[in-house]
């Protein structure tokens, strides 16, 4: 008894930097908070729900600028956990992000036949996952902030529990994700047993020394690219995400398709980057591969859909593709690039989705045909809507294109011939995108009403500022270097 | 003056789009606001810009003034730099004088669905793609504003555009984005290949001369470069995008088209793509000119087949500009020069043909030519007005047209050192038949418009009277300059020359001769 306890008295309380959780603190005050309120008027509608949830939100924004003025590189339980530049602009983007979708849940959930405080509940939590995410390097810090990103997101996507769609949605996330988790887990554990070590850095020295040379190391890093390509839906691990994207609450969706997506990208560049960086041989060829299938596959179908949410969906595959593109390339740009472009992308598919949201709220579907005329009759959300969904074919000067440059730029800068290969392909894909794109702002702006109804879309404020935001931020993005700034800033803390 | 010096062009290039910011204020069904809003944002955009032509040094045409050199992106390289000299004046004017006209026309002519707002926005927006494409000199800066005039004509085609809209518009969208797309990947291979470190296109102009670029990738980057200016001009084969469009656009687009959006390609071939790869220029040299002189031929054979009046307008476009382009390809500063004036005398008179048969279309319900006839009987003045056109079109002495065709074949007969002289005489003798076949399809659609009797169906047509009001207003000052710069070429020689020499002397010297 006495030995255990003077093994206690040596345990030495870790020296826990507080400013360094902010943001994360911040997110969890707010989830209880929402929890409390919930529990004090648990039935019908609680306007404060919404409200606490942004504002915990914007709060946990708050320590996020505090710690990138103050500069400082933060490095706590034995580089488990870092705060570097890296790790804050993507906060700042998952942050943001969250709040645009909070902002279009609003009048989503309430009116709907949701439960309220659970669904703000499970936001926070994801949103949680993301930030913890951001800072994660090390296998095990990866692991649980993947799962609390996306177990909470499971049962976001079936939100909609008395719609069949609603259940596959989730069934099918559910099985998909706990897959890839399974792969990843594997992946990860090779890596241990061959790297002896769990931190991503530890990793790093180790596979660039001697356990580089182990042939198990390929499959290790195989599994755990595979297990994050589920989370950012490349081709051909992509087959979960239309049918998840059409059973969810579209504000879910939107969550999915952007913050969920980024998380995936985020992990993945810290296991490529602070893991891997002396496999190139095995990495460049892999995301030469996924990023070519992902762009060009997940454009050909995008073609034939006839559901927005769909095609916005397989666009988000494709658009997948697009930042996968520059890491099959050495270039000392790749990064800007995927961190330029998911920033551009959030704001430009958080919109688009954000106006259909707005949208379908008259027409009751998200069909392709329902929109027509709408130009006619709502002609502020056609010209928004058309705003978004020609950044996201990349028509300067909307902030699309300055995402496909920087892309280009990193692959032009490579000046090798896979390099300038993979550019033709996005160029050509670019310009197939464009057509399934301007075939929405078509029905919008050229076809005739279909049933003839008029009446003028009512847009509530939360989804109005919703649409501020991301039009202003698509616009700025493409005329301006924010969004080249923050991908420039977006570089990890050197070991 | 200090404000004019410093963001005369800036306030220039963004003033329409202020307006259109200012429009968005008021609400949909306010028609009679937006018409004056808009007026007013062309007027006030006219007045900056006059005052900066007014201070422009016109002693020194050669050399960029108004230089304004901004921190943009800097992340990418990309500065914020605008300036204007000789080459960009007379194209500026030109842009100024042509939207407030059309804003002017619009005033009873709107297209259905009506909506002036969204039209006259759109109108604004394009004002504003198309000023920035002339005065920026930053390679990424000019690739934006090139962009820019995409949407706005994308969606005036396609709501207020004919029964074929919607293919024209994607039609159009596609052919100039697949061109861009080459473009801007041409400009990357710049940038890399010269250091990675200006898009600039003066520096990059230096840095190339000063760098040993292997002469197979300078072809490559030019052919990229080439393809994305020659779908916008546009050259055979790449044309096909274009009868369509002007077909099915409201007379305004077609107005617009034809005016100056076209001039953005041939404007980029002057201002980036000779001066920056002079050598590959002079490889291309022979070519261009090969396809702009089958474009004149098979421009002018198109227009014979033309049974209906703004498809033959739009075919004769493809023809006048196959001569801006054989002025081009001689790399000459008498060639280069007869192709400015020939994109401005293109932008008037073939402005003012799309205005015409607008008018004609809106009298008569149909633009079938054999369905005309008898203009002068019912519409006198109209009819002159119409003659007036075709007579400047054919490149009649005296009226603006000849002055862009003439010297530019003549140019043909002595084509820069270095390029094969008897090959470009050839090509002079079949720009000179291009002639004959002008003054062929044009006084063949003059006669069986204008001459004659009215046809049974349009004899007691209410809806058939002579020029209105608006008509005047907008025709006027074009009509003016098609005579004046017919009488007196030299107000526009005077001005291009300074840079065109620059420009002609950069590729002399680049290419040893």
């Amino acid at each position: 008894m006495l030995a255990v306890l003077a093994q206690v008295s040596d345990f030495v309380a870790p020296n826990i930097d507080y400013h360094a959780f902010g943001p994360e603190l911040a997110l969890v005050g707010a989830l209880v908070a929402v929890l409390v309120v919930d529990l004090i008027k648990p039935d019908g509608n609680n306007p404060f729900l919404s409200s606490i949830a942004g504002l915990g939100v914007l709060g946990a924004l708050i320590p996020v600028i505090t710690l990138a003025t103050d500069g400082a590189d933060r490095f706590l339980f034995d580089g488990a956990y870092v705060v570097d530049n890296f790790s804050l602009v993507v906060k700042a983007l998952f942050l943001v992000s969250g709040y645009v979708v909070i902002l279009m849940s609003t009048n989503y959930i309430a009116e709907g036949d949701y439960a309220e405080g659970e669904y703000y509940f499970l936001l926070l939590c994801s949103l949680l996952g993301m930030t913890l995410m951001a800072s994660a390097r090390d296998l095990i810090t990866v692991f649980i902030a993947l799962e609390l990103l996306s177990i909470p997101a499971y049962m976001l996507a079936g939100w909609r529990k008395r719609d069949l769609i609603g259940n596959e949605a989730g069934v099918k996330y559910y099985l998909m994700g706990v897959f890839a988790s399974a792969v990843l887990l594997y992946g990860m554990s090779i890596l241990f047993g061959v790297a002896g070590d769990t931190r991503l850095a530890e990793i790093g020295q180790a596979i660039a020394g001697g356990a580089g040379e182990t042939p198990l190391i390929t499959l290790a890093i195989v599994f755990v690219v595979v297990g994050f390509a589920f989370k950012v839906s490349a081709v051909p691990f992509h087959t979960w995400a239309p049918d998840v994207y059409e059973g969810a609450p579209t504000p879910i969706t939107a969550f999915l398709a952007v913050a969920s997506k980024a998380a995936g990208f985020v992990a993945l560049l810290q296991v490529i980057y602070l893991a891997f960086p002396g496999r190139d041989d095995v990495i460049q060829p892999l995301m030469w591969v996924l990023a070519a299938a992902t762009m060009t596959i997940g454009n050909l179908i995008a073609l034939r859909q006839t559901n927005v949410v769909r095609l916005l969906a397989y666009s988000g595959v494709a658009q997948a593709g697009f930042i996968l593109a520059p890491l099959s390339v050495a270039s000392d740009l790749s990064l800007q690039a995927v961190i330029t472009y998911l920033v551009i992308y959030a704001a430009m598919n958080l919109g688009a989705f954000a106006a259909v949201i707005g949208i379908a709220r008259k027409t009751r579907s998200a069909e392709i045909t329902s929109f027509g005329g709408l130009f006619e009759y709502a002609p502020g959300l056609t010209v928004i809507l058309s705003l978004f969904l020609f950044s996201l074919a990349g028509i300067p000067p909307l902030g699309g294109w300055l995402a496909k440059f920087v892309v280009f730029r990193a692959l032009a800068d490579a000046n090798t011939a896979s390099g300038y290969v993979m550019g033709a392909i996005v160029a050509v894909n670019s310009v197939i995108a464009l057509y399934y794109y301007a075939n929405v702002a078509r029905e919008m702006w050229m076809k005739p009403v279909p049933d003839g109804d008029r009446s003028p879309v009512v847009v509530p404020f939360s989804i109005g500022a919703a649409l501020a935001l991301t039009v202003v931020a698509t616009m700025a993005f493409g005329v301006s270097n924010l969004a080249t700034r923050l991908g420039d800033q977006a570089t990890f803390l050197a070991f | 003056m200090d404000f004019i010096q410093d963001w005369g062009l800036t306030a220039m290039v963004f003033a329409p789009l202020a307006g259109v910011a200012i429009m968005m204020l008021f609400p949909k069904d306010a028609d009679d606001t937006h018409k004056v809003l808009a007026l007013l944002t062309s007027l006030v955009t006219a007045a900056i810009g006059i005052a900066v032509l007014a201070d422009f040094d016109y002693d020194d045409t050669g050399s960029l003034q108004f230089l304004r050199d901004n921190e943009w992106i800097n992340v990418i390289n990309s500065r914020f730099i605008l300036g204007i000299d000789g080459l960009s004046v007379p194209l500026i004017a030109l842009t100024l004088l042509i939207t407030p006209l059309v804003i002017a026309y619009s005033w009873n002519h709107f297209p259905e669905p009506h909506n002036p707002k969204a039209f006259l926005s759109l109108i604004l927006v394009l004002h504003t793609g198309m000023l920035g494409t002339f005065v920026a000199q930053d390679l990424i800066l000019f690739f934006v504003f090139f962009e820019v005039v995409l949407l706005p004509m994308y969606f005036m085609i396609g709501v207020w555009g004919g029964p074929e809209r919607q293919y024209a518009s994607i039609k159009f969208f596609l052919y100039t984005l697949f061109g861009s797309a080459l473009m801007l990947l041409s400009f990357l291979a710049l940038f890399f290949l010269t250091g990675g470190e200006t898009f600039s296109m003066v520096e990059l102009a230096e840095r190339v001369q000063g760098m040993d670029i292997a002469r197979t990738t300078q072809l490559i980057v030019f052919g990229g470069m080439f393809m994305g200016f020659a779908i916008k001009v546009p050259m055979f084969p790449f044309h096909t995008w274009l009868p369509d469009a002007h077909t099915q656009a409201p007379t305004q687009g077609s107005v617009i088209l034809a005016a100056v959006l076209l001039k953005l390609g041939t404007y980029g071939f002057i201002r980036v793509a000779l001066p920056i790869l002079p050598e590959a220029a002079q490889s291309w040299a022979p070519w261009i000119g090969g396809l702009a002189v089958i474009g004149i031929i098979y421009g002018a054979l198109g227009c014979l087949a033309q049974t209906d009046m703004k498809r033959l307008i739009a075919f004769s476009s493809v023809a006048h500009m196959g001569y801006t382009m054989l002025g081009i390809s001689t790399l000459t500063d008498f060639g280069l020069n007869a192709a400015v004036f020939g994109m401005v005398a293109h932008g008037l008179i073939t402005g003012m043909l799309f205005f015409i048969a607008g008018s004609v279309k809106e009298r008569y319900h149909t633009l079938e030519i054999k369905r005309l006839g008898g203009l002068l009987v019912s519409a006198p003045r109209l009819g002159w007005i119409l003659g007036f056109c075709t007579m400047a079109s054919l490149g009649l002495p005296g009226l603006a047209g000849f002055w862009g065709e003439f010297p530019a074949i003549l140019a043909a007969y002595q084509p820069a050192e270095g390029l094969p002289v008897e090959l470009f005489r050839g090509y002079m003798v079949v720009a000179a038949i291009g002639t004959v076949l002008a003054a062929g399809y044009l006084l063949w659609l003059y006669q069986r418009t204008a001459f004659g009797t009215v046809k049974d169906e349009f004899v007691d047509d209410p809806n058939i009277h002579d020029v209105n009001g608006p008509e005047w207003i907008a025709w006027t000052p074009l009509l003016a300059l098609i005579l004046i710069l017919g009488v007196y070429p030299n107000l526009l020689f005077k001005v291009s020359d300074g840079s065109i020499v620059n420009v002609a002397s950069q590729i002399a010297a680049a290419t040893g001769n």
